[in-house]
């Protein structure tokens, strides 16, 4: 889709444009981000342990109605999904909606790209505002690993259609005797990449260790997450993005008081049994927990966020995909984004370093830190990218200001929405105080080798 | 909604059981939804002085059968006995004994109104008789039969009895909203206050602030403040706010998810106002917690966080919308959270009881601050209400705390939550400073 669009210095009526600023492409109107809520998110078996994803998902759009007065309202559209989705729920978004009080007119779509569908559904919606199809659209995303769906073995199921669809009780009988005792075992989610067999902590582990990630530089990543995300409640910045459920008020896998010490004395989980990896540097303090929660995102054009007196706090300017082919062996699972990320700033006309806040999300602390260091990777650039310079290194102040999955959690499908409204609000803030526009980066990987980003920038009255 | 006993004593067999053995009988109270007419009638005003008259005008202006005599009449709806004039013990007789004869014509969930001036210190014949109408209004109040009351309004010499404060109270006394409240006095100091133009919808155009919301009497308060046509802001801490949110729905409140003890909890509440343009007409302090233990094992983690939210908070809060001072409108009307147990103090909440005793005094000093803006701060004190909290008592302690009041039950979030709506209405204006009990005529304290 990338190629089509060619990196045009047209401006658009709606948005003056600054020196540096992205060239924004020729498109009706713009996409604005107005607000976002999540629940907080909690550890898998923790609190929310036993609440379906449609309960957690109906929690964060009942949170987002209160809080900017939509009830009644009717919507463009709700986009959103879950990565670990029960069959049963074949309408997740619609049915968490219908829960709301927002008009039962507003229809629903359920995504999904993995990790990456929340910023996927928040892509879909802007592309539709973008458009003009839609004025107003809610994306959102849910995942409960605690009640992850469980399935019966494929000759239990072939055997239990037959089963059903028998004309008569002999014939039923018949199919049912073949049942044997193994059949009877459920199947859990698989942890593990279909094609490879390996978990994403695995193959995280061989990337890692091919780009040479040090076990301290993640933890420091991961030091860095906590405390900048326990900065952020403590500054009430989270006030208007988190409401609280089931008795939480906040994130659950945040530890304020996180060190160093604390981090060095973990052992590795991921790679050590790998020949490939000389030494496991991943452990549960640097990789994300499996979590529950969900979020939502409200977006609208700027005609329907002036009728309803709500603040725009971004526009979203551009998204990019890719994919890499890890099957093979020839990427690393979860590198995607840094083949993404170049083709987005390419198209916008931007330098990495033209981004004034990065969001990187953390999946693990080493692919943030493979990812830099492939853009810092001459090598990597030339070979792989294509160009003849890397895109060189980050402020890394800069980065994950407000802290990220490590900290945070990560509920597959809310991660995007966390991010995006988040994000938002950042810019929406620092364009306030330094009186320029302020422009954000999104990276998201995702599995099965891919990886969504997205650039977003501030709006200020 | 009754509580088991309650429902067995209303079946056939248990209020025959209930009968033969004198078990209590508890009637059931009519509520708003019940009896939303202004005044149960007939309406008897007893008394011959010019306030009399002036009362049977206003209840005639309501739409009421007003009469000043009970001669044949087979059955009483309410009773305002007008007492402004008295002044020698031997002149209550003649305007009382009358409603002696009339006792056992009272309909269920009948209303008495004992409409009189409170003793000034400066007349001791005059004291005494205005003393003695509280004496006869709190006999009459465990009186009362089927669900009935008996009430007080004190109006302070120089009030006239159509101020606005006076027909407030009267109109909330003679209500249904004041089920759950019998043998108080309310207090009416000054003739400040506005009357509200659709008695219907007493809080239309003002907006209400409710803390600790999410849920038990806060929602109910929430609900009703919000029934009397009041827009709502509503407060809770972080962990509820789902549960706020979802009230928020239900209501079109604006939610705020705030720890009010947190450090700058005030500071953030003006902010969040001012970012949404909001001004409160109405405070509803009503956040508060229990960590019940008795003194001999009372620890810091058991009494901290009880003086914490139950008080400080409601100190620091009132505070920063004062000094903010752009946050609060004309004429605010703070109404606080007190308790019995802060009246007559409770075996094993040395911890609550302080703070609630706290409160009373607070809303007493806080009235003095906000009268020259024509605010008033004033509290109401549960007595035993069903919420979540007091279904977690110990049974027989439950059914024991039941019991002892005249209406013999316990009362309902919905109960606290009307008393707040009268008195944070503009009519409560000469109103301050006071705690009203909404506990049935618990026998503890007055």
């Amino acid at each position: 889709m990338s190629e089509s669009h060619p990196a045009a210095p047209a401006t658009t009526s709606a948005a003056p444009t600054t020196p540096g600023a992205p060239a924004a492409r020729e498109l009706p109107r713009e996409a604005l981000v107005l607000g976002g809520n999540r629940i907080p998110f909690a550890r898998a078996g923790g609190p929310y342990a036993g609440i379906s994803n449609q309960d957690l998902l109906t929690a964060a759009l009942d949170g987002l109605v209160a809080r900017f007065g939509l009830q009644g309202e009717k919507l463009g559209e709700i986009a959103g999904g879950a990565v670990l989705k029960l069959a049963a729920d074949l309408n997740l978004t619609r049915e968490s909606a219908l829960g709301t009080p927002l008009d039962p007119r507003t229809p629903a779509i359920d995504m999904g790209r993995a990790c990456a569908t929340g910023l996927e559904s928040v892509v879909h919606v802007s592309n539709r505002i973008q458009l003009g199809q839609i004025d107003s659209a809610i994306a959102c995303g849910v995942d409960s690993a605690s009640d992850s769906p469980i399935e019966v073995t494929p000759r239990l199921r072939r055997t239990l259609h037959r089963a059903f669809a028998a004309k008569t009780p002999v014939q039923r009988l018949k199919a049912l005797a073949g049942i044997r005792p193994g059949d009877l075992a459920p199947m859990p989610p698989r942890n593990s990449e279909p094609r490879t067999g390996l978990s994403m902590g695995e193959h995280m582990a061989l990337t890692a260790a091919q780009w040479g990630v040090s076990r301290e530089a993640q933890d420091e990543l991961a030091l860095a997450s906590h405390r900048n995300l326990a900065a952020a409640y403590e500054a009430g910045f989270l006030d208007d993005l988190v409401t609280g459920y089931r008795g939480l008020g906040k994130d659950q896998n945040l530890r304020a008081d996180s060190s160093m010490e604390k981090l060095a004395s973990l052992k590795p989980v991921f790679g050590v049994k790998s020949p490939q990896v000389a030494e496991p540097t991943m452990t549960a303090g640097n990789s994300t927990p499996l979590s529950d929660g969900a979020s939502a995102v409200l977006m609208g054009s700027a005609d329907w966020a002036a009728e309803h007196g709500l603040t725009p706090l971004a526009r979203v300017v551009d998204a990019r995909i890719s994919a890499v082919d890890f099957v093979h062996g020839e990427e690393g699972l979860l590198m995607a984004p840094a083949y993404a990320v170049p083709e987005l700033l390419d198209a916008n006309g931007m330098t990495l370093q033209d981004v004034d806040l990065y969001e990187i999300h953390e999946a693990f602390a080493s692919t943030v830190l493979a990812t830099l260091a492939a853009w810092e990777s001459e090598e990597f650039c030339r070979e792989k990218l294509g160009r003849s310079a890397p895109l060189g290194s980050i402020d890394r102040s800069r980065l994950n200001v407000a802290g990220s999955s490590l900290a945070a959690g990560h509920p597959f499908a809310a991660t995007g929405g966390r991010i995006v409204a988040t994000l938002a609000k950042l810019l929406h803030q620092r364009a306030l105080e330094t009186g320029r526009p302020q422009r954000g980066l999104i990276s998201v990987c995702a599995a099965a080798g891919q990886g969504s980003v997205a650039l977003l920038e501030s709006v200020t009255p | 909604m009754a509580d088991a006993y309650t429902r067995f004593v209303r079946s056939t067999p248990g209020a025959m059981i209930a009968k033969r053995t004198g078990l209590p009988r508890p009637a059931r109270l009519l509520r708003r939804e019940d009896r939303p007419e202004p005044v149960l009638g007939p309406v008897v005003v007893l008394g011959d002085s010019a306030g009399a008259d002036q009362v049977a005008q206003l209840l005639l202006s309501w739409g009421a059968d007003v009469r000043r005599r009970f001669e044949e009449l087979r059955r009483v709806g309410s009773v305002v006995v007008v007492l402004d004039e008295v002044d020698a013990p031997d002149q209550l007789g003649p305007v009382l004994l009358p409603l002696a004869g009339a006792m056992r014509t009272l309909a269920p969930g009948a209303r008495v109104v004992a409409v009189s001036r409170p003793a000034t210190g400066q007349d001791p014949g005059r004291d005494a008789t205005r003393g003695g109408i509280e004496g006869f209004t709190r006999s009459l109040a465990h009186e009362m039969r089927s669900g009935g009351t008996a009430n007080g309004i004190l109006a302070a010499d120089g009030v006239a009895l159509d101020a606005p404060g006076v027909i407030g109270a009267l109109r909330f006394l003679l209500s249904a909203r004041s089920a759950f409240v019998t043998g108080q006095f309310l207090e009416v100091t000054t003739a400040a206050g506005t009357l509200t133009e659709d008695s219907a919808q007493p809080l239309a155009g003002r907006t209400a602030l409710v803390t600790g919301a999410a849920r038990g009497i806060g929602a109910a308060i929430a609900r009703t403040l919000a029934a009397d046509g009041a827009h709502l802001v509503v407060l809770d801490v972080p962990a509820a706010g789902t549960e706020l949110s979802r009230l928020a729905n239900e209501l079109r409140a604006v939610p705020i998810q705030l720890d009010v003890t947190s450090d700058g909890a005030g500071e953030r509440l003006v902010q969040f106002l001012r970012e949404h343009s909001l001004t409160l007409d109405v405070l509803v302090l009503n956040a508060g917690i229990t960590r019940d233990k008795l003194f001999a094992n009372m620890t810091p983690d058991r009494w901290d966080p009880v003086i914490g939210v139950n008080i400080t908070s409601q100190i620091t809060l009132t505070n920063a919308l004062i000094d903010a001072g752009d946050v609060l409108g004309a004429q605010p009307r703070v109404v606080s959270l007190a308790s019995t147990s802060g009246i007559a103090g409770n075996r094993g909440q040395t911890n609550y009881a302080t703070s609630k005793a706290g409160v009373m005094a607070f809303v007493d000093a806080l009235s003095s601050r906000l009268a020259e803006q024509g605010g008033t701060a004033n509290a109401v004190a549960p007595g035993f209400i069903e919420t979540e909290m007091t279904a977690r008592m110990p049974a027989i302690n439950r059914e024991v705390a039941r019991r002892v009041n005249s209406l013999q039950q316990g009362g309902l979030p919905v109960d606290v939550a009307e008393a707040i709506g009268f008195l944070s209405s503009a009519e409560a204006g000469g109103i301050q400073g006071q705690t009203l009990r909404v506990c049935g005529q618990n026998i503890v304290g007055r």
